[in-house]
């Protein structure tokens, strides 16, 4: 056995079930070890979007993602996937191969400093210099990966310590680190508070976030503001923990997010921020939010409370944890005694009064409706995947989620996520209808993935919002600069229908509403890969 | 506001980066920072002085606390410890000026610990406003060359302490 070998035993242990990556030569003994293992590689055509299907499989599946590059050129291009993830939260383990290690720091050909480089953007790094570290790094990567608040851990082996042998391999039952042990319970006194300010508020509100779905604590999230009739918004991370229809759900919060959402956290006495950062994005002015009222912060990440603004409670834990144990507390809050009944009624009123009225033209398709239309058409428990750019920014407004899932680049923005992402997504769970929906810019970010979709019989949906624009930043011109349009047109974008043709794909094009309900019919019916290109307003906004 | 952080690491490479690299990827100062093995020659003590509006202060204790290379952080206010920092000063002396420089030492306790014909080189070891006082003093002076140590820092004593 040599260290090779090693590394895919751990991954093995792991019940790891799928690599993406890109091989090279200083990841080699890697790639030929596993061939003798039932996990299935993926072989990704750029590595950033090793790095986001990982993510979306992470994300879907509960588990760690885990993608594989090579020395030098393939660790720099994993580093925009991996601070993808950071940014979200998403846990994953990034193999890199590394030059010799005798010659580490020569400067060689394909070598580079990985482990530096990606130092702001990871959870933790290793660089492994003795093989018989392999199988403690990699236990201890899995588990940093996925606990606390998640996130990318990312190993560097040397290519020598991949072919060096292994006397003898064992894989560590438990991690012990000294440095390294997150808080999961929550505070009892802390939880008593919140109870006191649940029992004294009038118009309490929850503000979801990302960390929600991260600790499983969906149901109980959902079944504490359904028992107490809490109204809930959330960030955009935070999109299906309650369902769109949900009666207690009013929408995304923040810059792009409803009016009717904002209002409702504004005129609140009493916010619980639940697994949320409370950045720019969402909360412009965190400030203001702890003027007129109490303001709760439950988050897994100590630091998080109080970064960008203090709270009256702070809450270190899991959420799922302390939903949980919220739930077991007795709170003397029937709708007589606080009244959360007529709160919900005027944030009701809020949401007729305050829906944002579009006026789209006829000629084009509109992009609110179609996805509204797309959301309703396709499966309960489908997984939509959200790029970047306008898209993302009605995709939030306009999507219904009723079991499935949302996922999108959230904290980094990254354009080009959706596509890698859904890949991953329809791996974790074959069985679920899997849409990715991009922009014509971010689409031409990661259409060299339609190969992999193709090579490794992927069947992800694909539709193309074109408006020949990178959309998002035109509309920031078009406020911003008078109208000065700079290098937002796409001509010279390829003629999709063609361009699918030559990677055996289907292909639908929506031209307007007119034959929406049939063609989306067509474009969902059967489970294998197909790209909608709807035809939209190249002068529409999402303000 | 002036805090001194003192942190205990894993002695592991890259670490001193790991730590630096976060003051500077979140724009925290660095007033002085010093590194030194502790009694276990796994364990690195980090003596930081950092400044910062009390946000800052705590963001900065909290972020530390989240680089897994960290195991402990203790913070405190100049005030509560007891610190110091050490200075060795090369300078150019003349018969005119040695005595000057010599009485100089006696008043701030600093020793002379290496002589050639022109030239001297001072150590002192005292508090980080001592050091910079006696610096002022030997500025009339010619300085050749003057290193210096970060602050160092420990809690004062209290009785009740195990």
């Amino acid at each position: 056995m040599i260290g090779a070998d090693a590394i895919v035993k751990c991954l093995e242990a792991e019940g790891v079930e799928y690599v993406f990556g890109y091989p090279g030569v200083a990841i080699c003994p890697f790639y030929n070890s596993i061939l003798d293992s039932d996990i299935r590689t993926i072989l990704i055509r750029t590595e950033q979007n090793a790095a986001h299907a990982a993510s979306g499989l992470a994300r879907v599946s509960g588990k760690v993602g885990v993608c594989a590059v090579t020395s030098g050129p393939g660790a720099t291009n994993v580093i925009t996937g991996i601070a993808t993830a950071f940014a979200d939260s998403i846990p994953l383990v990034c193999i890199t191969g590394q030059v010799n290690s005798e010659l580490i720091g020569s400067d060689v050909f394909q070598e580079a400093d990985i482990t530096g480089a990606v130092e702001s953007f990871v959870k933790y790094s290793y660089l492994i210099k003795n093989v018989n570290d392999i199988p403690k790094a990699f236990k201890e990567a899995f588990h940093i990966a996925n606990t606390g608040r998640k996130g990318p851990v990312l190993i560097d082996i040397p290519i020598d310590i991949q072919n060096a042998p292994v006397p003898k391999f064992h894989y560590p039952e438990e991690v012990n680190m000294r440095t390294y042990k997150p808080t999961v319970k929550g505070n009892m006194a802390q939880i008593k508070k919140v109870v006191k300010e649940l029992e004294k508020a009038k118009r309490p509100i929850i503000c979801a976030g990302g960390g929600v779905q991260l600790s499983g604590g969906v149901e109980v999230l959902r079944a504490f503001s359904e028992k107490y009739q809490i109204p809930v918004v959330s960030t955009m991370m935070g999109i299906g923990v309650m369902p769109t229809r949900h009666p207690l759900y009013y929408g995304m919060v923040g810059n792009n997010g409803k009016p009717c959402a904002n209002r409702a956290m504004n005129e609140s006495d009493l916010l619980l921020m639940v697994g949320a950062r409370v950045a720019d994005r969402a909360v412009s002015q965190p400030d203001l939010i702890t003027n007129n009222k109490v303001l709760i912060h439950i988050d897994v990440d100590p630091a998080e409370i109080g970064k960008n603004v203090g709270p009256h409670v702070p809450l270190v834990g899991d959420v799922k944890h302390i939903f949980e144990d919220l739930a077991a507390q007795e709170i003397q809050c029937d709708h007589t005694h606080c009244s959360y009944g007529e709160w919900i009624k005027t944030l009701d009123r809020y949401r007729t009064e305050m829906e944002v009225k579009r006026n789209p033209k006829k000629e084009y398709v509109d992009p609110a409706k179609f996805i509204t239309m797309l959301s309703d058409k396709m499966q309960e428990d489908g997984i939509y995947v959200a790029d970047v750019g306008q898209n993302q920014i009605w995709s939030c407004g306009y999507h219904i989620v009723r079991k499935g899932r949302f996922l999108t680049s959230g904290g980094m923005g990254t354009m080009g996520y959706s596509i890698p992402a859904a890949m991953g997504a329809k791996l974790a769970d074959k069985s679920r209808q899997v849409i990715a929906v991009c922009g014509d810019g971010s689409f031409q970010m990661s259409m060299m993935e339609l190969a992999t979709m193709r090579q490794h019989d992927i069947p992800v949906k694909i539709v193309v919002l074109k408006n020949n624009y990178l959309g998002m930043v035109r509309e920031f011109q078009h406020y911003n600069y008078k109208d000065n349009y700079s290098v937002v047109d796409l001509s010279g974008s390829p003629d999709l229908e063609k361009l699918v043709a030559a990677y055996d794909m289907d292909f639908l094009r929506l031209s307007n509403m007119e034959h929406a309900e049939e063609t989306i019919d067509a474009f969902l019916k059967e489970d294998k890969s197909m790209l909608l290109e709807c035809i939209i307003d190249p002068m529409d906004l999402v303000k | 506001m002036k805090r001194i952080y003192s942190v205990s690491v894993e002695n592991r490479s890259g670490v001193l980066c790991k730590v630096a690299g976060l003051f500077s990827r979140r724009c925290f100062n660095i007033d002085s920072l010093a590194v030194g093995e502790t009694d276990d020659p796994a364990v690195s003590c980090m003596t930081i002085v950092s400044s910062g509006d009390e946000r800052t202060i705590e963001q900065i204790e909290k972020q530390l606390n989240k680089k897994l290379d960290v195991i402990k952080v203790k913070t405190f206010d100049e005030n509560a410890s007891i610190s110091r920092e050490l200075m060795l000063v090369k300078v150019k002396y003349n018969r005119g000026n040695r005595r000057d420089i010599m009485e100089n030492c006696d008043i701030m306790k600093a020793q002379i610990v290496d002589m050639s014909k022109n030239t001297m080189i001072i150590q002192i070891c005292d508090e980080p406003e001592r050091i910079q006082l006696f610096l002022k003093m030997l500025q009339t002076i010619s300085i050749v060359e003057v290193a210096r140590t970060g602050t160092l820092a420990l809690p004062k004593c209290k009785d009740a302490e195990n």
